[in-house]
């Protein structure tokens, strides 16, 4: 029983990692319908910022600092250079515009800070820490309360404030937004500007767990069936998607893994998004759209 | 006349190579309701569209409040005191509708993206009195007992009221309204006119309207104008409109059967 348990605490743990890279997502979904395929390049380039600037000397915090800046500036830009030129383009274009900007990013990334392997340590130590019977790690344990801080903060900006009622207008219908006077460029750029922010906390720690290297860019791969669960514009949504995805993952990898052969965790979340995609098309919290016909 | 709040000034647009508006000129005056009128596809939507930035003119200007501009953006328009509603009902359909009509308070928010954040004083102070004014508006338009419904789930006519509501809040200078009761029978044509009328007396916005109805237009205009393919065929009071051959030609005599 107590190894059941761990293995699910330590499946909803891994899964808070993957909702933290599912929520720069939903950030920009739900103020602007776009689907950017660029988050997963952006924890990327945070990571490899971050690693290369420590390695040159610099301290945590200064390094998170500089990092930080140079996200929000990313994502500020990406708005201004590409997302405002295509404004009013139909969904599937913009979403082209961003696959194209993850290469972009992606490419630049190792241009300028190279495509060798890094290891980035965050001075969290990899121990176990005992609960009674069960064991935990102490690292997914601090990943998690990151995650879950930053979700409760994130949440209370976009609900509780006017900004939350701007965005939503925003994502309703932009042009008449526009016509009660919401300014919707400030906006996007501080929506940019946070998603800079959460690729960086992602990049951070997905890349003490895994290393900072391309690879990092795939998260996005782990964060689609967790947007798929959850729904795309619910910030809580992606927290219980990834709960979800991160419990179904190690549960099945451990029970259903010596059934099929092993290696389950790759497929196993896809195949939870496709059972909800049959029953919950909107996702668990995703709102849907009421059309009269 | 008198001063004028809005002045279209040779005014032309094209899609495509196809006339929308060809050297429209008139004077909306402060404090009157001018309803523009034509059959469909005379370019009267088009019009609210240039004055409020949607789209840019090829020529001509507008002056609104004595100043000229060539090109204006929709949150210029905004800001500078210009509210409108929308043909087909441009609300934000999963909000609520005290959240659509303190969203119609944007334009006046003074407030910066850090006091939103931490609910800064000033912010929180900008807040109450938003909430007010939205409650206040809410009331007046008697959409008290809708005020937490989701807008997408409220029928038409409620919607149209909601938009009114939106644009009303942050009591614009210039209020456009784009057929504010297509779609509504005689009743609620009667009671939103009434409350059209209301707005422009007590508030003293200048409305400018668009609507087929004739017989209402005639009743709540102080000044109507006739468009018929892009181009001005009638200017002036009602009786003066009413007896004019050339709108008789282009558009009274032709709809009237189609009206009653």
């Amino acid at each position: 029983m107590s190894f059941f348990v761990e293995t699910l605490v330590g499946g909803l743990l891994a899964g808070v990692m993957y909702s933290l890279v599912a929520i720069g997502f939903v950030l920009i979904y739900k103020a602007s319908g776009v689907f950017n395929f660029a988050q997963g390049a952006m924890v990327l380039c945070a990571a490899l910022t971050f690693v290369t600037l420590t390695e040159n000397g610099l301290s945590f915090w200064l390094a998170f600092l500089v990092s930080l800046a140079i996200m929000i500036m990313i994502g500020i830009a990406v708005e201004r250079l590409v997302l405002r030129p295509l404004v009013n383009q139909p969904q599937i274009t913009l979403f082209m515009a961003t696959l194209g900007l993850s290469f972009v990013i992606e490419g630049l990334s190792q241009i300028i800070m190279g495509a060798s392997v890094h290891e980035l340590d965050l001075g969290i130590l990899d121990v176990p820490v005992e609960f009674g019977p069960i064991q935990l790690s102490q690292f997914d344990l601090v990943a998690a309360a990151t995650a879950g801080l930053l979700v409760a903060v994130l949440s209370l900006l976009f609900s509780k404030t006017r900004i939350g009622i701007s965005l939503r207008a925003i994502a309703d219908d932009p042009q008449a937004a526009l016509s009660v006077g919401i300014r919707l460029q400030v906006l996007m750029r501080i929506v940019w500007g946070v998603a800079g922010f959460v690729a960086l906390v992602a990049g951070l720690l997905w890349g003490a767990r895994q290393g900072v290297q391309f690879s990092l860019t795939f998260v996005v791969l782990k964060a689609l069936p967790v947007l798929i669960i959850g729904g795309f514009t619910s910030i809580a949504g992606a927290i219980v998607g990834g709960l979800i995805v991160g419990a179904g993952d190690s549960l099945a990898e451990i029970y259903l893994g010596p059934l099929l052969g092993g290696s389950v965790s790759t497929w196993f979340a896809y195949v939870l998004a496709v059972v909800f995609l049959l029953a919950r098309p909107a996702g668990l919290f995703g709102e849907r759209a009421i059309e009269r016909v | 006349m008198a001063s004028a709040i809005l002045q279209l000034r040779d005014i032309s647009l094209s899609f495509k190579g196809i006339k929308v508006l060809s050297d429209l000129s008139f004077d909306v005056a402060r404090g009157e309701i001018c309803a523009l009128i034509g059959p469909n596809g005379a370019g009267k939507s088009s019009l609210l569209n240039i004055v409020t930035g949607v789209y840019q003119a090829d020529a001509g200007e507008v002056v609104f409040d004595g100043r000229r501009f060539e090109r204006i953006t929709s949150l210029a328009a905004a800001r500078r005191g210009i509210g409108r509603t929308f043909q087909h009902n441009a609300l934000f359909d999963r909000l609520t509708v005290l959240d659509n009509v303190l969203a119609g308070l944007s334009r006046h928010s003074r407030t910066n993206l850090l006091e939103h954040a931490f609910g800064l004083p000033r912010e929180r102070h900008e807040e109450r009195e938003f909430r007010r004014r939205a409650e206040e508006t809410i009331e007046i338009l008697d959409l008290t007992a809708y005020r937490d419904a989701v807008v997408s789930t409220l029928p038409y006519g409620v919607q149209k009221h909601v938009d009114l509501a939106r644009a009303l809040v942050g009591r614009p200078a210039l209020l456009l309204l784009d057929e504010p009761m297509a779609g509504m029978n005689h009743d609620e044509k009667r009671r939103m006119a009434r409350r059209i009328a209301d707005v422009n007396r007590s508030l003293g916005t200048t409305v400018v309207l668009i609507e087929h109805d004739i017989g209402v237009v005639m009743d709540l205009s102080d000044h109507v104008v006739v468009l018929d393919y892009g181009r001005k065929v009638g200017d002036g009071d009602p009786d003066e409109v009413r007896r004019n051959p050339d709108v008789i030609a282009a558009y009274l005599g032709a709809v009237h059967e189609g009206v009653a």
